[in-house]
């Protein structure tokens, strides 16, 4: 009896201790409430983010490694894809190096957690903007970068055109997603009866579906299109000609640090308003030099102190254009007419073109 | 006299042993005590500062995600709290039935280990060494990707006689269903045991008194077996129909239809763990010095009776302790499941933790289940350990 009384105590104590762990961050915060009201200029929590990554010297940024065009990471343990780019767009507008950005890879089901605990300081991986996710997880969306919607991929083979057409089949699909969910509101609603098939990341996701255990896989299109280019062969996959949900895509920061919030939000809108502008990476220097245009000015730096009401310094806006590119080339270089992932723009095209893709003004 | 009592009450309580021990014992408590709740407070600061509360009425919440396999009628508007149930049972399936052909193949093994048959005494050598030598997770991945997946597809399945359909979307068995007269059946069923029960104690007694071994386990299973036919050829109907596993569409349909999941977690844990449980019944069965073999069969036991009435009873002294170990590690790597997305308990917390947001009060649900699953075995197994160890006078 006493000896399950201590396996017992031991066991709750080791499992807080476990708990407690699991949020670095906030240990180190609690440690030091006291002092901050003082410092801090505004409400609690405000600046700290950007402080705690200045001091790193780097940027660590929770990234898909399994998703090629969104996050990806090849044999030689590069990262590439436009979440990735813009991680590495953040990096350029506090470090002006575009490269002190360090990517974590994490998993759909772990992402919210390592962002709770400040394990990651931006979460940048084809994460969907949902009201629950806005709220009680702790966390923000900052800007929609990849509007996006669920679609529905089979074997050419099967001759399946519809969802209906999957009534009574098996359907893979990754856990902790809002994929899920969605999957399960659509078949309902439509009364089509199905069994799921569910994993863990999107490599076994797409490994079962390969391997027959399914009829049908089910993710954002992007993510179809992106993984049909790597399986064996894509032609013989189809993805139906439905959308089951909306899926804006984007990247998510921690709740409570305001400063940290509008630094990732407007890294997303300089990216715009440069291919709104005809910034590229290739042109900025020239244009910064010769532009009479007061918003590309107070964009680049030249006129204003835009850059210094965010935190970072003036030329914050000009690094991300000249080291990452704007939002034009970094769709291209990752889902664009030449990559095996091309997408085309459709809603995420600039305003003008009819898109979704607009940035507030600058001043 | 009155000297010496004095002497002894006056010595200081911090050079009292007993006191010193009761003391020492206080006081790591207490440490324990405050460390653990420094270390909650911190997480409850912590989380405070996140803006994200500790609290469990989530679980009432509309789950919204549907669940492969489940043992009642679970669907998307089911609760939370109703999709860690479904998973629990899950995880309780997986254990019984990975337990129950663990032991059969293990003590098979752990037996033919000691055969003085060549052939089967290299076999399951190799078996073991081969087995035991890998690991878990790598095995679950082969059965899963290597075997289960790769049987024909649904159109093409193989079907062995006994109406077993074998494909990639599962493997359907012939099964019962329960008709109108299931319920009356059960409690037939129950009459029966009751019975059993009662056949086995009088058995038992009867053992004691005269010093006779009858066969009571066998009479036992036949009381069972005696008021359970009866009942099934007395009822007007019968309590289960047989249904046999046919091909429909996309799937299988019928009879029991057993995913690719879970049988690849069955054999995987099942295989694996037999190979161990395999070693301790050869360690118990060589336990049981030779002298002891030898003395019953010079009293003229047969072979069989020797190793029922002589060597298991004293092997089992010897079994008992690492095969509850054994079970406990089946049980907790039933959790693996999640390699071959089988939804079991660990598996469907994830999710909830990953849809709600709230791992902290997750994680510690699956703990305290497992904690519970394992400390009920051990108690079982310590119960059935102290019954059958050796009395000692």
């Amino acid at each position: 009896m006493r000896k399950t009384f201590w396996l017992v105590s031991l066991l709750v104590v080791v499992s807080l201790v476990l708990a407690a762990c699991g949020s670095p961050a906030a240990t180190e915060e609690a440690a030091a409430p006291a002092a901050e009201p003082e410092a801090a200029a505004g409400p609690a929590g405000f600046g700290s983010t950007l402080a705690t990554v200045k001091e790193r010297g780097s940027l660590i940024c929770g990234a898909n490694s399994q998703v090629p065009g969104f996050g990806f990471v090849d044999a030689d343990g590069n990262f590439s894809g436009i979440d990735v780019d813009y991680c590495r767009a953040l990096a350029a507008a506090i470090f002006g190096d575009a490269a002190k950005v360090e990517f974590r890879p994490v998993t759909a089901a772990e992402r919210f957690t390592a962002l709770q605990s400040g394990e990651i300081d931006v979460l940048s991986r084809n994460t969907t903007w949902s009201l629950a996710r806005d709220t009680e997880l702790g966390g923000n969306f900052t800007s929609t970068t990849f509007y996006d919607g669920q679609g529905m991929m089979v074997p050419v083979d099967s001759g399946i055109t519809s969802l209906e057409g999957l009534e009574g089949g098996t359907i893979c699909v990754q856990t902790g997603t809002t994929t899920e969910l969605n999957l399960a509101d659509v078949m309902a609603s439509l009364g089509i009866s199905y069994t799921p098939a569910v994993f863990e990341d999107a490599d076994s996701t797409f490994g079962a579906y390969a391997e027959s255990r399914c009829d049908a896989v089910t993710t954002d299109k992007s993510g179809l299109v992106s993984r049909r280019a790597v399986l064996a062969d894509p032609a013989a996959h189809v993805i139906l000609d439905v959308t089951m949900s909306k899926e804006p895509l984007g990247p998510m920061v921690r709740h409570g640090d305001d400063q940290w919030f509008d630094i990732a939000q407007w890294t997303v809108f300089a990216m715009i308003a440069a291919e709104e502008y005809g910034i590229t990476s290739a042109n900025v220097d020239e244009v910064k030099s010769s532009a009479t245009n007061p918003e590309i000015l107070r964009l680049l730096g030249v006129e204003g102190d835009m850059g210094l009401k965010l935190g970072l310094s003036n030329d914050w806006a000009y690094n991300i254009i000249k080291l990452v590119g704007n939002y034009e080339e970094v769709y291209n270089r990752s889902l664009g007419p030449d990559t095996p992932t091309y997408i085309p723009r459709g809603l995420n095209s600039l305003y003008t073109d009819g898109g979704l893709l607009y940035a507030p003004p600058v001043r | 006299m009155q000297r010496v009592e004095k002497q002894k009450t006056t010595i200081p309580f911090w050079r009292d042993e007993r006191i010193l021990g009761v003391l020492g014992q206080a006081i790591f408590v207490f440490v324990v005590l405050f460390v653990g709740w420094l270390i909650y407070q911190n997480m409850k600061a912590g989380l405070a500062k996140q803006g994200i509360t500790l609290s469990y009425s989530f679980l009432k919440g509309i789950s919204g995600f549907d669940i492969a396999e489940s043992l009642f009628a679970y669907n998307r508007s089911s609760s939370y709290w109703q999709a860690y149930l479904a998973g629990l049972l899950n995880t309780l399936s997986v254990s019984i039935v990975g337990v129950i052909f663990a032991t059969i193949l293990g003590v098979v093994l752990g037996v033919a280990r000691l055969s003085t048959n060549f052939i089967i005494n290299r076999l399951a050598a190799f078996y073991l060494e081969l087995i035991r030598n890998l690991s878990l997770l790598v095995f679950l991945i082969f059965w899963y990707l290597g075997v289960f997946l790769k049987l024909p597809l649904v159109n093409e399945a193989i079907i062995w006689p006994g109406d077993i359909i074998l494909s990639n979307r599962g493997v359907g068995i012939p099964w019962g269903i329960p008709t109108a007269s299931f319920p009356t059946f059960r409690l037939i069923l129950l009459a029966g045991f009751i019975f059993a029960l009662i056949v086995f104690f009088s058995l038992l007694a009867y053992s004691r008194r005269t010093g006779r071994a009858p066969l009571t386990s066998l009479w036992t299973l036949a009381a069972f077996l005696l008021v359970g036919l009866t009942g099934w050829f007395a009822l007007p109907e019968k309590p289960l129909v047989l249904d046999l596993p046919f091909v429909k569409g996309l799937n299988l349909s019928g009879g029991k239809i057993l995913s690719p999941e879970f049988m690849a977690l069955t054999s995987g844990l099942v295989l694996y763990t037999s190979a161990f449980i395999g070693e301790v019944v050869r360690a118990g069965i060589v336990s049981v010095s030779k002298g002891q073999v030898e003395a019953s069969r010079a009293l003229g036991l047969n072979g069989f009776q020797t190793l029922r009435l002589i060597v298991f009873p004293q092997a089992m002294r010897v079994i008992i302790p690492p095969l509850t170990s054994q079970y406990l590690n089946l049980i907790k790597n039933s959790s693996l499941a999640i390699a071959v997305g089988y939804p079991d308990v660990f598996y469907v917390s994830n999710t909830i933790q990953n849809q709600t947001g709230r791992a902290v009060e997750m994680i510690s649900m699956v703990m305290l289940t497992y904690l519970i699953f394992s400390l009920i075995t051990s108690v079982f197994m310590n119960w059935y350990n102290q019954k059958i160890k050796l009395v000692e006078r």
